[in-house]
């Protein structure tokens, strides 16, 4: 009798363990379906608007939703604008704060202050959105802008780039605010892939005599290059895709000009602004083309950012 | 002699120059923590009265409070982490536990990398597309549905790291005493993994507490009370955005009590994720 029991729970738990396998299985498959249906629902949901455009989506500055004309080349270059002068800020910054948490700072204050970095990162966007609109663009306005226009916008070739009206809101203030919030991404991973370079070749630098520097900017950098590229691709990635934050303070304008001071636009800022007020198909065809564009670019930036990151998990992988 | 003696200066001034400009960096990202944290206590504090708890949004020009929109928010959160985390928990004991083999895995794992850090405008574009264009309103079902796809790739994400974190002797232990797979995992491996699966849903209903961008398009706003989950429902977000975008004077000082709110209970629960963390790595 106790051999006929045992068999049967043997064959019971076998299903159990088929049927758990399946559904963990299944729930896998639902993140692959879903990438599946994001990228299907807004190529359906811009078919309207590809019909209507082609490719001059891509290259048309028009935007007069009067006529039914869209075209996509200043979000676009917006996006672009911003989330360069975020890099260009966040990239040295970032270092620097990785630097410091992992070979300056006293082991005490290590951990709070790699949370404080963290805690930046977790600030709602529409939290540096209002703050950026209230209290950074009016200072910004007041203070840098007029100083900028008057010894950088006289520059030759740099020039153009940093004259026009003082308003406070406009690209460059969206791009500093970009900065500041990839800043935390961008520096916990160089803290994370910094940590992995072994003692063992820290302390022969040092042991030959380099200093802290030297054995940062010589030893562990390119120890760990693909890593730190992997977490500026990330921050990238989410530069592109920051919604709430440049909503507030990039002026949405859909005017393509030479001046970082002057208010522009960006795919994110448009739909935001404009999506629940777009009337007719064409309009809202057109803004979910941007989506998908949106989606496009970010999806090719944060998948290069990934595979850089797991390149060097690999070859931490074989060293150990 | 005197070029050594000049070579080990410039190296020396290098150094410091550089460790300078390290520390100068660490504290540049401090001051824009401070300098915001402060300003949301200048302006939210002295917003932030009881009646802010006790009254719905105004109309422009008066005064009122945010309960509608506090409400709103904690139902369509709760409700989005109901349906993200279960399947995200799933998802990763299959990338942990059954992903050493086959295609499948792998490329789960980098699809879903590259979602953590998607933007989650274009989540919420998805949504409108596939449910509010279908039943033809905004709803706070599709806001809870936005918030939910949200939640998967950081559930998943963390539940998987965490049961890699699990010994496999522990593994290996319940299966010699004959217990079968599935018991192994949910009453072994997931069970010894619990604090870090905690720890990474609490990050989600961090995250999306503050998040905008997929409400605008799903559960748009409500200016009144409405438990209805079927109706256009007020966010704390979105009443926000609105509230602080507009002219009039008692909107925005709301706004600034909103955010105050929302910043206050992001970093609590990001604080509490970290401490909750720190135990359960310290009694392992």
């Amino acid at each position: 009798m106790p051999m006929f029991s045992n068999e049967a729970r043997h064959k019971q738990q076998a299903v159990f363990d088929l049927l758990f396998r399946n559904l963990t299985r299944v729930s896998a498959f639902g993140v692959l379906a879903l990438l599946a249906a994001i990228i299907a629902s807004l190529v359906v949901g811009s078919m309207p608007a590809i019909h209507a455009f082609g490719f001059g989506f891509l290259t048309s500055s028009d935007w007069d939703p009067v006529n039914d004309k869209f075209g996509a080349l200043i979000p676009i270059i917006g996006t672009l604008i911003t989330s360069g002068i975020a890099l260009i800020i966040a990239i040295p910054v970032s270092f620097g704060i990785a630097i410091f948490l992992t070979e300056l700072s006293p082991r005490i204050l290590r951990r709070p202050l790699g949370i404080a970095v963290e805690l930046l990162a977790g600030i709602p966007s529409i939290i540096y959105g209002m703050w950026g609109l209230f209290v950074f663009a009016p200072l910004f306005g007041d203070y840098v802008e007029p100083w900028l226009n008057k010894h950088v916008g006289t520059m030759p070739y740099l020039g153009p780039f940093f004259s026009g009206p003082p308003m406070g809101i406009g690209m460059l203030t969206a791009g500093i605010i970009l900065a500041i919030m990839v800043i935390p991404f961008i520096a916990s991973v160089m803290r994370d892939v910094f940590d992995v370079v072994p003692t063992l070749l820290k302390e022969s630098a040092y042991g030959l005599g380099a200093t802290t520097w030297e054995v940062m900017w010589n030893v562990v950098l390119p120890y760990t290059k693909v890593g730190v590229a992997g977490g500026i691709m990330l921050g990238l990635g989410r530069a592109l895709g920051e919604t709430m934050a440049i909503t507030f303070v990039i002026g949405n304008a859909h005017e393509l000009s030479q001046s970082l001071l002057m208010p522009g636009n960006s795919i994110s800022s448009a739909l935001a602004n404009e999506f629940t007020e777009a009337v007719g198909d064409l309009y809202t065809s057109s803004l979910i083309e941007l989506g998908l564009i949106l989606f496009f670019i970010t999806f090719v930036v944060l998948s290069i950012a990934r595979y850089m990151l797991y390149k060097l998990g690999q070859r931490e992988g074989q060293a150990a | 002699m005197n070029a050594m003696l000049n070579l080990y200066a410039r190296r020396r001034v290098i150094n410091a120059v550089g460790l300078s400009i390290s520390v100068l960096a660490m504290l540049f990202g401090l001051f824009w923590l401070c300098w915001i944290l402060w300003t949301l206590l200048d302006h939210g504090l002295s917003a932030l009265t009881p009646v802010v708890f006790a009254q719905m949004t105004p109309p422009p020009g008066s005064a009122g409070g945010l309960l509608n929109a506090i409400a709103g928010s904690l139902m369509m959160t709760l409700v989005g982490t109901l349906i993200g985390t279960p399947i995200g928990i799933l998802a990763g004991t299959y990338l942990a536990e059954f992903g050493q083999r086959g295609w499948m895995a792998p490329i789960t794992r980098f699809i879903n990398d590259v979602l953590l850090s998607a933007p989650s405008i274009v989540i919420g574009l998805f949504v409108y597309e596939v449910y509010v264009v279908k039943v033809k309103h905004f709803s706070g079902w599709a806001g809870a549905l936005a918030l939910s796809i949200l939640v998967i790739p950081i559930v998943i994400r963390t539940t998987e790291n965490m049961l890699r974190l699990v010994p496999s002797t522990l593994r290996e232990a319940a299966a010699a005493l004959g217990a079968p797979q599935w018991k192994v995992i949910n009453f072994v491996t997931l069970r010894a993994a619990r604090a870090g699966i905690i720890t990474g849903v609490l990050l989600a209903v961090a995250r999306i507490s503050g998040e905008t961008a997929p409400l605008l398009f799903t559960a748009l706003n409500n200016q009144f009370w409405s438990s209805n989950m079927n109706q256009p429902m007020a966010n704390l977000p979105v009443v926000i955005f609105q509230f602080a975008m507009s002219p009039y004077a008692d909107w925005q000082n709301l706004a600034w009590a909103g955010a105050l709110l929302i910043t206050v209970s992001v970093l609590t629960l990001n604080v509490l994720a970290r401490v909750l963390f720190r135990q359960s790595a310290t009694t392992h």
